[in-house]
């Protein structure tokens, strides 16, 4: 009986899967240009959100730096975007602040492919580098966290300082054309849209296979007892430190994408308050399921759109009350009310099983490594 | 030489504002295992506190004025203490011992009350004026100066610190709080409420940010997010110098702050910045739990 259930489940889920994708897919075809484009943003910013799960979510490592990661590929598409639109010459803000010669950090930016390769490589060999400081020394849980925050401090800082090198406090923008194709034109916008829902869908078939992976019940080890999972023979910090690569990665990555889709990137796009939304898009869904993740950053953010149109002046107040409500009264998000609501209705109808996989503790907030 | 000495009583300023915000932090969290985000607003509290201070002895004769400072302190001390009370019973009990679920709970506190400081008083920065007697500066020797206002700070950290260090060590409510620090359970069988003196200590930790509040106000205008230009820092010193320890807070204070102003002198203000960081991870490689960790035997 049970194995029919979970067999019927599983072909819903696949079903889900699928009609999701399909909509996605056919989103062109009946959405607007503005609500295209919003979408394609929110969808960029699902591939965040997913990393933040593997990192949050399963391993329980808590990252407030992730605007970082975001930031730093989407300056590298940006410097691309802009030396494309500059055409030769030196872009406009370095020419004001009287540089005569591209810097030599600017040169690789010149290629596409070197572009989106550096893009993935510079977050993640980054995320690597203060991984390889902290996890190894068992620097974790709190201290790990301020860490992260004061990592974006210190680099929307010195983006904010180098103006001759990064364009300052207004960032980069002026794009005009990518690939010598316009930026701007109906055709590019929806090509965009589309790679950024292939690079999506490849991203959360990533996460789904190193979570469903041996690799991925080593996280949840490691998440729910570190110490056991170290007196079990595994050396965590070499499994925090690569998935807090992957996620910055993917933080890049969905960088990248969102440069394309917007236009411009300044620091205040990489800055605390971007960051620590991020963790809420991945706590209002659900921390601990992919799935989750996805729900919550569409939900927020389309929140967002609506009441910060609605109600400029206190829409955070909003945001603040529902840090605070999602943390004490709802630590499973989203997904946890539907599993909930979902096993109520089953057992009034009689079906299903009492053994629902149910919140974890440390959803449930007994992370007690301070 | 001047030039030295100058820098050094520079950071020697700084280093104390960062000592008033971190107390506060490094005891909530060593006692109760939470981070509070929202710290950095109670700082904003006690800043608008002085600032309403201000207006109203505005109202008084023109001789009274300059006495305003002397109650602007009690009353942005009292302010703040009242608030993280209250903030305390209402939310953060429910949050002990999960320092991640904290940190964001009281990050929406601090986005709900900088709001609120924005809806009343509006975005812009507003000026308070320091008394007279604080204007000018100490003349040491020929190019060193010391202002009055940073020599009046660090008298007044001073004294907020000694007061602590007699509280905490010698007075009743303080052995308590350092009993439920040290071991919760037991100091529960022992008969100390527990839950009293985590409002305390909370309150306490809040009312001494509204002080360093207060004391911003000499140092230039305030807004509502004053607190954020802080707190970060703040956080810093509590990792740095390790967590509940009086001693490790004020090492952390000084380190930071002295080294932050010299790094900045040689090269510039965000490099300087990228500097100490740097440097709080690598000393961190030596030390994991700060310069002065308390020490368990506890694994998870």
């Amino acid at each position: 009986m049970t194995g029919l259930w979970s067999d019927r489940k599983r072909l819903w889920l696949m079903l889900g899967y699928a009609a999701a994708a399909a909509a996605l897919f056919a989103a062109p075809l009946y959405l607007s240009d503005f609500r295209l484009n919003l979408l394609a943003k929110f969808l960029a910013f699902a591939i965040v959100a997913l990393g933040l799960d593997l990192l949050w979510g399963y391993t329980g490592v808590l990252s407030l730096g992730h605007g970082v990661f975001f930031g730093l590929g989407a300056y590298a598409m940006g410097m691309h975007l802009k030396l494309a639109a500059s055409g030769g010459r030196l872009p406009d803000f370095m020419d004001w602040s009287g540089l005569t010669n591209l810097p030599w950090f600017w040169q690789p930016f010149k290629s596409f492919p070197a572009a989106v390769l550096l893009g993935l490589l510079i977050p993640s060999l980054l995320a690597l580098f203060l991984g390889f400081f902290t996890f190894r020394n068992r620097i974790k849980g709190v201290y790990f966290t301020i860490l992260t925050q004061a990592l974006v401090i210190i680099v929307t800082t010195l983006f904010i300082g180098q103006q001759a090198y990064t364009g300052g406090t207004n960032g980069l923008t002026g794009f005009t054309k990518l690939l010598n194709h316009p930026l701007r034109s109906d055709g590019m916008k929806i090509a965009l849209y589309l790679s950024t829902v292939i690079a999506l869908i490849v991203a959360y078939a990533l996460c789904r296979y190193l979570t469903k992976s041996r690799m991925g019940k080593v996280l949840r080890a490691i998440r729910d007892g570190e110490n056991r999972v170290r007196f079990l023979g595994y050396d965590p910090a070499t499994y925090q430190m690569a998935t807090f690569a992957v996620s910055g990665a993917l933080a890049g990555l969905a960088g990248m994408l969102f440069v394309l889709h917007v236009g411009i990137i300044s620091p205040s796009m990489m800055g605390i308050v971007p960051s620590i939304e991020m963790i809420l898009w991945v706590a209002i869904g659900g921390r601990g399921t992919l799935v989750g993740a996805l729900i919550g950053v569409l939900a927020l953010n389309y929140a967002k759109s609506g009441l910060s149109e609605a109600y400029p002046e206190i829409w955070t107040i909003f945001l603040g009350a529902l840090f605070i409500v999602v943390t004490v009264f709802l630590p499973g998000g989203i997904v946890d009310l539907i599993r909930k609501g979902t096993a109520s209705v089953r057992k009034k109808t009689g079906r299903g099983n009492e053994h629902e996989p149910g919140a974890h503790p440390v959803l449930r907030g007994s992370n007690r490594s301070v | 030489m001047e030039m030295w000495i100058t820098q050094l009583f520079n950071g020697l300023s700084v280093s104390s504002i960062l000592l008033l915000i971190a107390l506060g932090l490094s005891i909530t969290f060593g006692l109760m295992g939470v981070i509070n985000m929202a710290h950095g607003e109670f700082i904003m509290i006690g800043s608008y506190a002085a600032y309403l201070t201000q207006n109203a002895f505005k109202e008084l004769p023109k001789s009274m004025f300059d006495t305003y400072f002397l109650v602007a302190l009690p009353a942005s001390f009292l302010v703040a203490f009242a608030v993280g009370y209250l903030l305390e019973n209402l939310l953060i009990r429910h949050l002990y011992g999960r320092p991640l679920d904290s940190l964001l709970a009281t990050w929406g506190v601090g986005l709900v009350l900088q709001q609120i400081a924005r809806s009343i008083f509006g975005a812009p920065n507003v000026a308070v004026n320091s008394p007279s007697w604080l204007n000018g500066g100490l003349h040491v020797m020929d190019g060193i100066d010391l202002p009055y206002k940073r020599l009046f700070i660090l008298a007044l950290v001073s004294v907020c610190l000694a007061a602590m260090y007699v509280y905490i060590n010698r007075s009743h409510s303080g052995r308590r709080m350092r009993a439920v620090m040290q071991n919760r359970e037991m100091a529960a069988c022992l008969g100390i409420s527990t839950r009293r003196v985590d409002g305390m200590t909370f309150a306490i930790g809040s009312g001494i940010a509204g002080v360093a509040g207060c004391a911003l106000t000499l140092i230039g205008p305030i807004g509502p997010n004053i607190g954020t230009y802080y707190i970060v820092d703040a956080f810093m010193v509590v990792v740095l110098g390790g967590v509940g320890k009086l001693v490790g807070t004020v090492l952390g204070a000084l380190g930071i702050g002295v080294f932050n102003t010299m790094f900045e002198w040689w090269s510039t203000a965000s490099l300087g910045k990228v500097f100490v960081f740097l440097c709080i991870v690598a000393f961190l490689q030596w030390k994991p739990k700060g310069l002065f960790a308390v020490r368990t035997r506890q694994l998870d």
